[in-house]
């Protein structure tokens, strides 16, 4: 139920995907709206450290989902999966890691420019490393919105892939990133399920 | 006669090459200076009210500049500075990168600040007034800074310094900064420690 099986993810899988796409779409409408805010609004310090705090947290958890999908099995592929889509996802999948680490890098980098910690909620601080270049804040800052950007261009083309496969070619591919586990259906079963 | 006018024409010729010559030795009272960038004894810095409640402080970390002393008519000194508004310092990255955006600065339309004055008076043993034209975020406006003399003398190794402190204030709204940061922060002082080196 927990781990990964050759026909299905298990809970942590599914609830790890779900929690990253809330988060990371969550952190981009609010970065969007919190350099808009005016100096007197009430939400102009607190965006901001929500933004820094949930940034920090993300990394961990991606890096917990990085680390679960090494130690389970990979489900297999959709057997109505084309070549071409089977390599189009791997593509996807790795792009989409190493855009959520630069964009928090980039992220990072803004905010520790000047060898200021990070405060995530009161609870830590996540020192400076690199500090102090040239241009860094401006420049890092251009970098973490076009890796955003990006990041939401992809998760838009995965999710129309998703619905496409959900609703178009009505294969488990979506069902089974909700956690269905049905068992690959033989011809024959499958013939019987769509009597059904 | 005749030829005694004949022999004082050469000492006439003499007479008014020295008469001619005496304004090229006044210009040579006009002493120029290079702002001790480089040494890093010069600063401009600025303060904003925070809130009403507090001095913030600033400084932008490049520029340079030069002046000139005139010794005979002290009217006739000049100063220029240009400065990189990119190197905005506020001891806070995300506060300069803010300074730096579209909000404020705008350093990537306008990466020059630039100073020019008109007209210098000294109006006291170490006071005076200088006027000019501040260029800022493309807009080119008359200020006023008032201007203390520190000191001036020779220095250590050999050259001879002139320093000054000079302050002004102005709208930030002049210059087409209008992000509100509330009624006690609509203006900006200016503090500017320009020591010279005599050339």
């Amino acid at each position: 139920m927990w781990r990964n099986t050759d026909d299905g993810y298990g809970l942590v899988a599914v609830v790890l995907h779900w929690l990253v796409a809330v988060v990371v779409v969550g952190l981009f409408v609010l970065g969007l709206w919190m350099v808009e805010l005016t100096y007197y609004d009430v939400w102009y310090r607190r965006s901001t450290d929500i933004h820094k705090g949930v940034g920090f947290l993300l990394f961990f958890v991606v890096l917990a989902r990085l680390a679960w999908r090494l130690v389970n099995p990979r489900p297999v592929p959709e057997p109505t999966h084309t070549r071409l889509e089977r390599v189009a996802a791997a593509v996807t999948h790795v792009l989409f890691y190493v855009l959520l680490f630069a964009v928090m890098t980039a992220g990072y980098l803004i905010s520790t420019a000047d060898g200021r910690a990070i405060d995530v909620f009161g609870l830590f601080k996540v020192p400076a490393t690199i500090a102090g270049l040239p241009g860094q804040a401006d420049i890092a800052g251009d970098v973490h919105l076009a890796l955003a950007i990006a990041l939401i261009v992809l998760t838009v083309i995965h999710s129309l892939a998703a619905l496409k496969h959900h609703f178009i070619d009505r294969d488990r591919t979506l069902l089974r990133m909700l956690g269905r586990r049905t068992p690959r259906p033989s011809r024959s079963s499958a013939d019987s399920r769509r009597g059904a | 006669m005749k030829a005694m006018k004949i022999k004082m024409l050469p000492i006439a010729i003499w007479c008014l090459a020295v008469a001619a010559a005496i304004p090229a030795l006044a210009t040579a009272a006009v002493e120029r200076y290079v702002i001790d960038t480089e040494g890093g004894h010069a600063f401009v810095q600025f303060r904003v009210k925070h809130l009403a409640y507090s001095w913030l402080y600033g400084r932008f970390n490049d520029f340079s500049g030069t002046f000139t002393y005139d010794t005979e008519d002290t009217s006739n000194s000049k100063v220029e500075v240009t400065i990189d508004t990119a190197s905005l310092d506020s001891n806070h990255a995300e506060r300069d990168k803010h300074l730096r955006g579209k909000d404020f600065l705008e350093v990537d339309r306008y990466p020059q600040a630039s100073f020019k004055s008109t007209a210098y008076k000294e109006t006291g043993f170490n006071t005076s007034v200088l006027e000019g034209e501040l260029t800022l975020k493309g807009i080119t406006k008359p200020i006023t800074i008032e201007v203390q003399r520190i000191g001036n003398g020779p220095d250590p190794w050999g050259g001879y310094r002139r320093g000054y402190q000079g302050s002004t204030s102005f709208a930030l709204k002049d210059f087409g900064i209008d992000y509100n940061l509330g009624p006690a922060a609509r203006e900006v002082e200016m503090i500017l420690s320009i020591e010279g080196v005599r050339q």
